[in-house]
Formats: C-alpha cells, sequence, structure tokens
C-alpha cells in the first residue's frame, strides 16, 4: 500500500469561540488527539461540535489566546489553504463542473502536479474506495453514497496531515449509512490517519471512535472510549444522550439501595441518590430479598429479546431480556441488578 | 387509435391561439421586413450591399463592439458588486440594493440625460477635469457616452441576477477547494464563476441585445453617434430610405440572434440547455 497519509498529532490549547452576535459556541476548549487515533465529537445540534471541527479545519479561528498545534507546530495563523488537512462535509460539497476523477484530482492540480502524476494519484484514490469505474462520470450522475466515497478519495488525496469528517453519513439513508460506516472505520484503521469525526449519532460515535469526546452547550461533558462512555457516564446529559439508561431515586444506607419497591445490594456512601443502570444490565428474576417488586406495563418481543417496560414503585424502568419467556401487561415481577452495574450520577439534586 | 388523433387535434385547436399571436405579431412582421428589405434598387442583393457599403459596415461593426464592451464591463461590474453585496452584512445594505435598481425604471431618454449631465460641456466631469489639468473632459456626445449610458442602464438587473445566484452557491463548496488548497483566485476560478454561469449567460445575453437595439439613449446622446439603431432611423425618416431601413433592421436582429447563439454553443452544453 501507498502512502496515504502523514499523520500528526493534534492539540488545541484554551480554544474558545464566541460569534459576532456574542454567542458563546464554544468554551475554552483543550483537547488532545494522538497520531493515528480516530477522535468523535459527538452532541446534540449547538454544541460547538462543528465549530471545534472547523477550527481544527482552520475555516474559523479560535478567540484571540486560543492555540491550534499540529505535531507541537502552532498552526492557529495558518490558513485552511495551507493546513493540509481533508474535509469530508455533510453536503458531499464536490464541485459540479468536474468529473469525478477531477474533483479527486483537483488538489494536486492547485499544486501544479504532473498530469500523469494526478490522473494516477486519482485512479489509486478511486481504486481504494472501489468507485475507479465512476472516474468519467459527472457528479450529477451519482447516488449519495457514491458521492461521499468520491468525497472521500478527493480528501484523503493530497495526503493529508488529518481528515476532518463533518456528520458525513447524516444525509443518507439508514441501510446506506451503515454500510458507509463499516467502509470509513475500515478505511481509518488502513489508512492510520489521525481522524475527527463529528455526529450527532451516538451508534456512530460508538462503532468508530478509537475516543468520544461528548460535547453539551460548548463545553466537554466527558472524554473516553466508547466502553468508558457507556459504562461509566459521568453525567446525567451523558447518560441520556447515549443509549437507554434507567434512573431510579431512593437513598443509599448500610451497604443497600433502598426504594419504596425494595432494597438491592450497593456499596455507595449514606444519603439520597440515584441509581442509574442499562437495560441489559438487570435481569428478572424469582422474589428474593435482593430483587426489587415491579409490575409489567408494556413488553415488546424484538426477536433476539423482549423489551419490558416495568413500573417499579412509580418509575418506569425498562429492561432487555433475553429468555425465552412471556410476559403479560400487569403481571408482577421482580428485578435484580448487579451492584457493579450501578451506576451512581451524583446525589440528587 | 382513431381516439388519439382526435386528442392530438384538439391539442392543436388550443395551439391554435398562441399560433396567431406568433403569427400576427413574429412571422409576419418580420417576413413583411425580410419582404421590404429586399424591394430596394438591387432587390435582395440590397442585403448584400450592407455588408459592402463601408457605411453601414461600420455602423454593423461598431454596434456590435459597442454592445460586447457593454456586457463585458457589465459583467465585470456585476459581479464584484454582486458578490461582495451577498457576502458581506453592513448597515444600509438593503438601502444600496434598493438604490442599485433604480435605473430599471428609467427610460433611454432619462440615462442619456444623466449622462450629459455628467459627462456633457456643462457636466460634473468636464468641471473637476478643467479645474485640475486645465483641459474640460467632454466624451458625452460619442460612444463612450453611449457606452457608459448603457453600463449603467444594465448593471441593474445584472447585479439582481447575480445576487440571487449567489445566494444559492453552497458555501461548503468553496471551502472544500480551499481545503485543498486552492487561493481565493483559484475559488474564484473553479467554484464561484462555474457556479454563477447560467446567471452570467443570461444576464450577459439581455445585456448584449439590449445594447445591440436600444435607441432612445443614443437619440438623447447625439444623432451622429454611428449605431445601427441610429443609422436605421436616419434611413427611414430622414432619407425616406425605407428598403435599406428594413434591410438593416433585419441584420440587426440576425446578427443578434447569431451572436447570442455562439455565446451559447462556446460556452458548453449546459448553457445551450439554459438558453
Amino acid at each position: 500500500m501507498t502512502e496515504v497519509a502523514r499523520s500528526v498529532a493534534i492539540k488545541l490549547r484554551s480554544c474558545s469561540k464566541t460569534f459576532p452576535d456574542g454567542t458563546k459556541a464554544l468554551q475554552p476548549l483543550d483537547l488532545d488527539v494522538g497520531a493515528g487515533e480516530t477522535l468523535v465529537i459527538l452532541g446534540p445540534s449547538g454544541c460547538g461540535k462543528t465549530t471545534t471541527l472547523r477550527i481544527i479545519a482552520g475555516l474559523d479561528e479560535p478567540d484571540p489566546g486560543g492555540k491550534v498545534l499540529f505535531d507541537g507546530e502552532d498552526v492557529t495563523p495558518v490558513p485552511i489553504e495551507r493546513r493540509d488537512v481533508g474535509i469530508v462535509f455533510q453536503s458531499y460539497a464536490l464541485f459540479p463542473n468536474m468529473s469525478v476523477r477531477e474533483n479527486v484530482a483537483y488538489g494536486l492540480r492547485v499544486r501544479r502536479r504532473p498530469a500523469a502524476e494526478q490522473r494516477s494519484r486519482a485512479d489509486e484514490m478511486l481504486a481504494m474506495m472501489r468507485i475507479e469505474a465512476l472516474a468519467d462520470r459527472r457528479i450529477d450522475q451519482l447516488s449519495g453514497g457514491q458521492r461521499q466515497r468520491v468525497a472521500l478519495a478527493r480528501a484523503l488525496a493530497i495526503r493529508p496531515r488529518a481528515l476532518l469528517l463533518d456528520e458525513p453519513l447524516t444525509a443518507l439513508d439508514a441501510k446506506l449509512r451503515e454500510t458507509l460506516r463499516v467502509e470509513i472505520d475500515g478505511l481509518l484503521r488502513r489508512v492510520g490517519i489521525t481522524a475527527i469525526y463529528v455526529t450527532h449519532d451516538q451508534a456512530e460515535a460508538m462503532a468508530l471512535g478509537d475516543r468520544i469526546v461528548v460535547m453539551e452547550h460548548g463545553r466537554v461533558a466527558q472524554i473516553g472510549s466508547p466502553r468508558e462512555i457507556y459504562r461509566a457516564p459521568k453525567s446525567r446529559f451523558v447518560a441520556d444522550f447515549i443509549g437507554t439508561m434507567n434512573k431510579l431515586p431512593g437513598r443509599a444506607e448500610a451497604g443497600r439501595f433502598v426504594t419504596a419497591a425494595g432494597s438491592i445490594p450497593w456499596s455507595r456512601e449514606a444519603g439520597a441518590a440515584e441509581a442509574a443502570f442499562r437495560p441489559e444490565d438487570a435481569r428478572i428474576v424469582p422474589a428474593g430479598p435482593d430483587a426489587l417488586r415491579a409490575t409489567v406495563t408494556t413488553s415488546f418481543f424484538l426477536g433476539d429479546r423482549t423489551r419490558l417496560v416495568l413500573d417499579v414503585a412509580g418509575t418506569a424502568v425498562t429492561v432487555d431480556s433475553s429468555e425465552r419467556a412471556a410476559w403479560t401487561r400487569g403481571e408482577a415481577v421482580h428485578l435484580a441488578v448487579p451492584p457493579q452495574a450501578l451506576i451512581d450520577l451524583g446525589d440528587r439534586a | 387509435m382513431r381516439a388519439r388523433s382526435r386528442d392530438d387535434f384538439r391539442h392543436l385547436l388550443l395551439l391554435l391561439p398562441a399560433g396567431i399571436v406568433f403569427a400576427a405579431f413574429f412571422l409576419v412582421p418580420l417576413g413583411q421586413l425580410f419582404l421590404i428589405g429586399g424591394s430596394g434598387k438591387s432587390g435582395y442583393a440590397g442585403y448584400a450591399d450592407i455588408l459592402v457599403h463601408p457605411k453601414y459596415l461600420r455602423s454593423l461593426v461598431s454596434t456590435l463592439a459597442l454592445a460586447a464592451a457593454t456586457t463585458v464591463a457589465t459583467l465585470l461590474l456585476s459581479t464584484t458588486a454582486g458578490l461582495f453585496l451577498v457576502r458581506n452584512a453592513f448597515p444600509g445594505r438593503a438601502l444600496l440594493v434598493a438604490m442599485l435598481t433604480l435605473p430599471l425604471a428609467f427610460p433611454g431618454v432619462v440615462i442619456g440625460f444623466m449622462v450629459i449631465m455628467l459627462a456633457g460641456r456643462q457636466g460634473l466631469i468636464g468641471d473637476v477635469t478643467q479645474a485640475l489639468t486645465g483641459e474640460k473632459l467632454v466624451f458625452a456626445y460619442s460612444m463612450a457616452g453611449l457606452f457608459m449610458g448603457y453600463v449603467y442602464f444594465s448593471v441593474p438587473r445584472t447585479v439582481l441576477t447575480i445576487m440571487a445566484s449567489a445566494e444559492k452557491l453552497d458555501p461548503r463548496l468553496e471551502e472544500a477547494a480551499r481545503s485543498l488548497g486552492a487561493s481565493r483566485l483559484r475559488v474564484l476560478a473553479d467554484v464561484i464563476l462555474p457556479g454563477l454561469k447560467p446567471a452570467l449567460l443570461a444576464a450577459g445575453a439581455i445585456c448584449f441585445a439590449t445594447a445591440m437595439g436600444a435607441f432612445g439613449t443614443a437619440f438623447t446622446l447625439a444623432t451622429r453617434i454611428d449605431v445601427l439603431p441610429m443609422t436605421i432611423y436616419t434611413e427611414f425618416t430622414l432619407q425616406a430610405n425605407i428598403a435599406v431601413a428594413a434591410a438593416l433592421s433585419f441584420v440587426l436582429g440576425a446578427v443578434t440572434w447569431a451572436a447570442l447563439a455562439l455565446a451559447r454553443t462556446a460556452s458548453g452544453a449546459t448553457v445551450a440547455a439554459a438558453g
């Protein structure tokens, strides 16, 4: 495989962004991305994730005092034209007046490389994206998935120092999104390029990221591996944003979590608390001292599992069970949650 | 099959009013014009005479040159102004755009009047140049004055067309080009101008056709200005040379049409489709 990329480590130091109308889009942010790492920035719209990407790209400048470093070199004053980063947008942003091959070769044409090199590099990139058959097509003859492949090939053709992707799959339909996501994942691993991937889709974030940065209101809510983010969310926001999270109010005392529906073991300092857990961590068990009393509100048979919504002392709790059992509405059941699966979201407000 | 042909017949019947209007106001006058053009002493060879006769040929060439220069200058000015107005928000922008479109309402006579006030014998430019250099610069009563008037007249509608088109350009395209290393000038040449091409062609065509055929401004400035509409007017009213006037009119129409068709073909398939 020919060399595709020169990966750099990216550092942001106290990068904030205030828009001309006074809106603070980004609170001072420090961020470290390792060379070759895929970092996913995840959050709802307006959380500052795209602003962060645009600052790294050089499309937006951070407020005075903020710094962007590529391998320790301060690139803050370097405009995007000379920052050598590849960008892929949600809207593809392919040049409609050029063929597929001309699009991919554009970065080399601008750099005045010999025509033969432009062509061979473009064809190499098209082959890598498995769209070499489309080389002479016009852009309006391509499907959405094909367009995004061309956009990826074009961004990588210049051997960028980093690849920045702004919601690249959002415009595609669900099935294609899945296919292309797997493809992008394979591509990023193979190429080993430093990649920053912005999305609002938690499934995409979990599947692609070496690490995930969850953002909220222009701040980092949590940074960690997909596992850490899922298993140990540090805040209510992160817990709610990723996957389904049950939250039970109660009290922690003497090594147990006590609710109106019974108590389960939990070693936490005493006090009013809220215990959170994932639907797949709870189990339906026979009545016993370490189980909570619950009533079935609804049950959905999903094939590989049954999703139950239970009423636990007035709180709705979602449980996934893979047992071959059927439950009926109104049925009384008992619920056990292993102590290591219980997440402490802090004292109750 | 029979029902089908009856339908076809009905459709043709529905087209009839449009056909009558087209014939009455376009085909018949044009045919008549062509016939009159051939009714002179030398018959249809009169058409050839126009292209050989130095006076008429000079008139034709200078009209074409004026229209081409007006089109180029208008497109340059309007593209710059239009892009600036779309990309920059500043206080008074809406008012400026409204003022820019003001000349749309003026007839050619008023445009000519304004050119005289600016560059005529008592004009502003004359006063200023006299104060500065001691010589009075007067160009209102010439091709230069006409050129200025036509540009002034054509810029508003061209700016509006270009602004409408520029607002629809995807800013991501430009950002993508810049990320690939393209300078501002490259972005303009490779992304912005191709994106504006349909608008530039449409506006350019109208501008060119207007400059070829406009009469009021030329008539206001001076009767000596050697453009085709003036020549036609002179032949028709002053010389009563009706055959030549008709032949010139026909040639004016044909040459304008041919020039526009040529521009369309030269600028590629997308344009032919747009035109």
